[in-house]
């Protein structure tokens, strides 16, 4: 993974030449001001780089000269949350609470050893919670100064959790955010929003469906989904689906 | 501060558009500038610079160029590097390197460990209201929530206030209990909300006065 020092001195060179046409946007927020909203596919697709990949590769280009940073680690950081730490790691201890009602009990006592147990902790999940759906409790996260979100267990957060429609709203009308989720809550289904305003981070327990009882703990996680365990979605019967 | 930032509540905010299987990172500068953020000292309060955005570019960025905002803010004022290197990606080679960087600050370790004791002054099932505060600096207080009673739910335990006057100067008694306090939606959002519904906000010691 680590960048060659031919490779090294090539991105300078590239750089030298195009950075050229954006020189005077490289520092400061307001040229940044006029980009696109947040769903942005379309950076892969452009023909040339973006001003603002243009600027990134010239502070790290110049920060690396200067060895205040290390590229490989810079690419060893990247892929550990790009590969190594997402929603598989939250579905682990969901699955492993639904079969193990010890496990659950010190779960919700304690999430943040219970889920070290399984080997998640680190930054953004230093002090966690788990809260439990039930037949008339629904729990949904938000994180309304910021975007707060327990890294170890889902990994980074998707854009809409990151987004300001989300933000704004989950917390004055959880019921119509949820049905934009196409969730639909029944009246009599107490809904608790969480907002992770301080350093506690949260994790939503989801019901386990019905006809799950033949199912390994290791299939009961392939089915809990990232969105289940923010709160914007059930799980559904593996039967209903068709799988499994 | 009363920022953008602090937007629930808020209607009007745009849509929340899903990304079917939606990209860890969207582009390679975005992957740079997450690991970077990491790893480089901003040498104050990261949010508290996110928050001092103003507010037509804070709405107008993506995540990550608030991100990138912030960061090369930092190296600039931090003395990194110079707008020059930065322009042109190339270090200014009568530049001696600097000293290597201490580890990025941790926003806030919980006190605990430290053998800090402090007595919370509220308690599981007290009434509370949260105070009617509206900082300059960087505050953890949702304005949602300012003026409005609820309950404690849980006393998680001691925490460094991450306040700042609007320097980005640390305010405050450092050592703090954090709650959980229920706030009912009625109380929060009138008859509309449905009454059984409730927030949870997590809170400091000092947004709190008791009922």
């Amino acid at each position: 993974m680590a960048r060659t020092k031919d490779e090294a001195v090539g991105r300078r060179k590239f750089l030298k030449g195009a950075a050229a046409a954006a020189t005077a946007s490289i520092v400061g927020a307001e040229q940044v001001a006029g980009a696109r909203q947040p769903l942005a596919h379309d950076h892969e697709h452009q023909a040339a780089p973006s001003d603002i990949a243009l600027r990134v590769r010239a502070l790290e280009s110049v920060l690396v000269d200067k060895q205040i940073v290390d590229p490989t680690d810079l690419d060893a950081l990247i892929d550990t949350y790009e590969n190594k730490i997402g929603p598989r790691n939250g579905a682990r201890v969901v699955a492993h609470a639904w079969v193990d009602s010890d496990y659950k009990a010190r779960l919700l006592a304690d999430a943040t050893t219970a889920i070290a147990e399984l080997g998640y902790e680190g930054s953004e999940g230093e002090h966690m919670m788990v809260v439990q759906n039930e037949a008339k409790v629904h729990n949904l996260v938000v994180c309304t100064l910021c975007s707060c979100y327990p890294w170890p267990t889902l990994g980074l957060p998707p854009i809409w959790y990151k987004s300001a429609g989300y933000r704004s709203q989950a917390v004055i009308d959880p019921r119509a955010v949820l049905r934009e989720f196409d969730l639909e809550l029944a009246d009599d289904v107490e809904i608790r929003v969480w907002d992770s305003t301080a350093e506690i981070r949260y994790l939503v327990l989801p019901e386990r469906p019905a006809d799950t009882a033949d199912m390994t703990e290791a299939e009961l996680a392939e089915i809990v989904t990232r969105d289940s365990m923010i709160g914007v979605a059930r799980i559904a019967s593996p039967q209903a689906g068709g799988g499994a | 501060m009363n920022g953008i930032h602090d937007m629930g509540g808020m209607t009007g905010m745009g849509p929340i558009e899903q990304e079917p299987e939606e990209p860890v990172f969207h582009a390679e500068w975005e992957r740079r500038v997450f690991a970077l953020s990491m790893r480089i000292p901003i040498g104050r309060s990261f949010r508290f610079e996110l928050e001092k955005i103003p507010a037509a570019n804070y709405l107008c960025m993506s995540y990550y160029e608030r991100w990138f905002k912030v960061l090369a803010d930092a190296v600039l004022r931090n003395n990194l590097a110079t707008s020059t290197e930065l322009e042109s990606g190339q270090a200014n080679p009568s530049q001696l390197p600097p000293a290597p960087p201490q580890e990025a600050t941790d926003e806030s370790p919980k006190s605990e460990e430290a053998g800090v004791r402090v007595s919370p002054l509220f308690h599981p099932q007290q009434r509370v209201r949260a105070r009617n505060l509206h900082a300059r600096g960087h505050i953890r207080l949702p304005r949602y929530t300012r003026g409005k009673r609820g309950t404690v739910i849980r006393d998680h335990g001691i925490f460094d206030l991450q306040d700042t006057d609007e320097n980005g100067q640390q305010l405050g008694k450092r050592k703090q209990h954090v709650y959980t306090v229920r706030f009912s939606a009625r109380e929060l959002w009138g008859t509309r909300a449905e009454m059984r519904d409730a927030v949870y906000v997590d809170l400091w010691e000092d947004y709190l006065e008791p009922v």
